[in-house]
This record gives structure tokens, C-alpha cells and sequence, in this order.
């Protein structure tokens, strides 16, 4: 009955419902992005109505938001995060030096493209983007999350070896056990 | 056979009930205090959303095996206490196991969850769980004294243990308990400020200072777990309350008022106020409630 092709479709429609209706943000907001997020969590925006709430550990979060460029020393921790948090999670690139580099596009110690070193779900294009964009990034992740195409984490998996390739260009002096770098 | 089937039926009929219910509340603290703050709010059923989407998630965190039992251990916790709690008075489906369990037993109970979550935090390694066990256990020696000390003076007033012996006598002598013995309902209503664990005394749990405390490496199904089980425990409490201080409910709507009315207490007091700190909250429980308490202990030995 379980197993049944049906049924797990019934299952899905559920889960992604819920996982859709409520996503608990990890915020990780070294880059100046992170001034954003507490108008759209505070009194004018109020992210919680669409069931966006912040999460206070990794291992409690769904989404996690990199709010602005990453530098390669920040990168190790990114990457500590994303392994930590539990499946199904979705990462959100926010700010255009997530994209291309932004305004630090010729500098010798952040992170480009971070879709190189993880794999994300939403960009939200902006420098900075408004609490608006930020809640319109929101709503297209629901809508993904929704129909089931929010895959960033099986993408991470399949294509493992590519990330951490990528991943040991940049940071080519970290200590990590071989079984997990 | 038939009697043992009936209260079968009717501890997973309670079960339920506390759990709707219990989440039920939480939704609606979370719009109410939305409302306060002057936002729109997640809609009241956003727990349930919650609990539902943590029980779909996948888990692979293994840090030993109390870390695995620590969760369990607060929703046996949990289930135990409301079985020996009557929801309503002298009805055959929500009476449950309450002729076997007294005060005293119950007193035992509603601490056991919390040291089982206590152990299972610990194995876990992370130090911002230590650290929230620590600030637990100090928290709770704070508001143990003012309720022990209320529910002690009614045991001396009245000479009985029992929660149905106690709610006999508010049935036979047609007054409620808050207005019989006020003192010991002031304790235990500045006690239960401490028990619910709202600001000013979310000090276990602060999410800013602490990262969530003891439940910091728990995700998916153990979160889910926890949050079942503090959503029961706090439908205990408060039919506790009712059944003790306010004679308890004769149906369900009643149940739900009384129940409610009490829940407000907690959750406006903290809708208003900042976090205290740990020696802050422990004086806090050791003065004035304290002092309605050992006034309610004179009362009840004195008259």
C-alpha cells in the first residue's frame, strides 16, 4: 500500500505542501545582505506570514540564506553548514555578488559564482535587493518547493565530485578527513 | 473487558485531544503576539505545518544512543502526566488512569521529561545544549519551590492528595480553589510563568544567545517529537490549573474556555517582556512567589 505508485504520489503532494508552507531560514549574513533580512522578518514585511521563520541551528533548517559574497575563508564554513543540515534543504543566493561576483567581481579572495561550490535553488538579483525582492525570492522557492523542483540537494549529491573539485581549488590548505573532503 | 476497551479508547481519544489542542494554542500565541507586534501572523494551523513538514524530513544525525531515547523520554513523560490528569469531571472517556496518580506522583512526573531531555542533550556534545541544561535545571529549581510549596498548602488545607478528591470539594462547597485558598493560586500562577518557558523566562531555549539550547542538534523527527510532546505537556498544565484551581470543566467547551483564559496568562506577560538572565529568573521565583507561597502555607495551617 505504501509502495504503492499512487499512494507515494499522495505522500508527495503532502509533504511538499508542508515543506512549501513552512521554511526555517538559516541566515548566514557575513555579507552586508544580512541588514535585509530583519526588515523582512520585523514588523513591516512580516516574512512569517508566508511561513518563513528563522532557524537557530543548521540541523534545524530548511533553507539556507547566503546573504552577499563569500570570501574563501567564509566558504569553508558554508560548507560545513550545508553538510550539516538535514535533506530536504534548499540554499538561496542572495544579492548579485552570489551571482557574478557583484562588486567584488575582480577581487582576489571571494567567491565569484557561487553555484560552483553549491548548489542553489533561487537567486535574488539585487545590490542590495529589497525586502520585496527578498519575499518575491521567498514565493519562487515555494512555487519550486511546490511542484517538486527544488532538487538543489540531489543535484550536490549526483554531482559531488565536480563541487568538490571546485571547491578544492579554492581552498587548497584545509585539514578535513578524507572520507567527507 | 468492556471497561479496559473504553479506556483504551479513551486514552488515544485524550491523546489527541491534547495534541490538537496543545498546537492549537501554539498557533494561536504566535498570531496573537503577531497581532501585538502589529503584523499579519502565520496563519493559527502554521504548527501543524510545521510538525507536519519536520516529520517528513530525514535525519541522519547520531551522536549515541540517549541522544535517540532523549526525545522519547519527553513524550512518555508527557503522555504519563496526562493520563493521570482528568480532563473532565466524572466522564468515561476522558478519565483515564487519574484514580492511580496523585499530587505527589504528578510532581514526579512532570519532571522526569526534562531530565531524560537533560541526558540526551548532554551526549550530544554541543555546548550550547550544556549549557541550555544548565540554565533548565537552575530554572527549574527556581519555580519548583513556590508550586511545590502551593500545592502543598492545599494538601495540608484540604488533607488529600488526590486531583479528584480535590475537585469533589469544589463541586460539594461550590466555590473554586483560586478563590478558597488565593494565596496558593498566586504562587502557582507565577510558578507556571516559569513552567511555560515564555520570555521572560525563555532562558532555556534563547534562540539568540544560545542557538535554540538543548535541542540545538535535534532535527526532522526528533524536533517534531519535541514539539508533540511540549504541545501535550502544556495541555496538561493547563487542565492541571483548571482542574485544581477553577473546578475543572463539565464539557468540552468549557474546557477549552477555562484552559484558555489560563494560557493567557503566560503568553501576554511574555509578549510584553525581554528575556531575563538565569540568576535573574531564579531570584525572581524565589521572592514573591515564594513569599504567596509560604503565606498559603501559613493559611492553610492556620484556619
Amino acid at each position: 500500500m505504501i509502495n504503492d505508485k499512487n499512494s507515494q504520489k499522495i505522500v508527495d503532494i503532502i509533504q511538499n505542501w508542508s515543506r512549501k508552507h513552512s521554511i526555517w531560514v538559516l541566515a548566514y549574513g557575513t555579507g552586508c545582505g544580512a541588514i535585509e533580512i530583519p526588515p523582512t522578518m520585523t514588523s513591516r514585511y512580516d516574512a512569517e506570514r508566508m511561513g518563513v521563520r528563522g532557524a537557530a541551528t543548521p540541523r534545524q533548517a530548511d533553507v539556507l540564506l547566503i546573504t552577499g559574497y563569500l570570501t574563501t575563508k567564509t566558504l569553508k564554513r558554508v560548507l560545513r553548514v550545508y553538510e550539516q543540515m538535514q535533506d530536504p534543504k534548499y540554499v538561496i543566493g542572495f544579492g548579485s555578488c552570489t551571482i557574478n561576483g557583484g562588486m567584488y567581481y575582480d577581487s582576489y579572495n571571494t567567491i565569484k559564482v557561487l553555484d560552483k561550490y553549491l548548489p542553489v535553488d533561487v537567486y535574488i538579483n539585487g545590490c542590495m535587493p529589497r525586502p520585496e525582492a527578498v519575499l518575491a525570492g521567498f514565493g519562487k522557492l515555494q512555487e519550486l518547493i511546490g511542484e517538486g523542483k527544488a532538487n538543489g540537494a540531489t543535484k550536490y549529491k549526483e554531482n559531488l565530485e565536480w563541487y568538490r573539485a571546485n571547491q578544492k581549488k579554492v581552498i587548497p590548505t584545509w585539514k578535513r578527513p578524507e572520507y567527507n573532503w | 473487558m468492556e471497561f479496559t476497551l473504553y479506556t483504551l479508547l479513551g486514552m488515544i481519544v485524550t491523546i489527541v485531544l491534547a495534541f490538537v489542542v496543545g498546537m492549537t494554542y501554539m498557533g494561536l500565541s504566535r498570531k496573537i503576539i503577531a497581532r501585538i507586534q502589529n503584523r499579519k501572523g502565520p496563519p493559527v494551523y502554521q504548527n501543524f505545518i510545521d510538525v507536519a513538514k519536520l516529520y517528513s524530513k530525514t535525519t541522519s544525525i547520531n551522536h549515541g544512543f540517549m541522544q535517540h531515547v532523549g526525545p522519547a523520554f519527553l513524550m512518555v513523560a508527557s503522555i504519563m502526566a496526562l493520563m493521570i490528569v482528568p480532563v473532565l469531571n466524572g466522564e468515561q472517556w476522558f478519565g483515564n488512569l487519574n484514580f492511580s496518580g496523585d499530587l505527589i506522583f504528578l510532581l514526579y512526573i512532570m519532571v522526569f521529561g526534562p531530565l531524560g531531555m537533560a541526558l540526551g542533550a548532554g551526549q550530544t556534545g554541543n555546548s550550547n545544549s550544556a549549557i541550555g541544561v544548565t540554565r533548565g535545571l537552575s530554572q527549574m529549581v527556581g519555580f519548583e519551590i513556590p508550586w511545590v510549596m502551593a500545592l502543598v498548602a492545599l494538601m495540608i488545607q484540604f488533607n488529600t492528595t488526590s486531583i479528584v478528591d480535590l475537585l469533589n470539594i469544589q463541586a460539594e462547597s461550590g466555590t473554586w480553589l483560586m478563590f478558597s485558598s488565593p494565596f496558593a493560586f498566586i504562587a502557582a500562577v507565577l510558578a507556571m510563568l516559569g513552567m511555560f518557558r515564555y520570555s521572560p523566562f525563555d532562558i532555556v531555549g534563547a534562540p539568540t544567545e544560545l542557538a535554540s539550547g538543548p535541542v540545538s542538534e535535534n532535527g526532522g523527527k526528533y524536533l517534531f517529537t519535541m514539539m508533540s510532546s511540549s504541545s501535550i505537556f502544556a495541555f496538561v498544565k493547563l487542565v492541571l490549573y483548571v482542574d485544581i484551581f477553577m473546578g475543572g470543566a463539565s464539557n468540552l467547551v468549557m474546557l477549552l474556555v477555562k484552559t484558555f483564559a489560563i494560557y493567557l496568562i503566560p503568553m501576554l506577560y511574555g509578549a510584553v517582556s525581554p528575556r531575563y538572565r538565569t540568576e535573574q529568573a531564579i531570584r525572581y521565583f524565589w521572592g514573591w512567589p515564594a513569599f504567596f507561597g509560604l503565606l498559603a502555607i501559613i493559611y492553610a495551617v492556620v484556619f
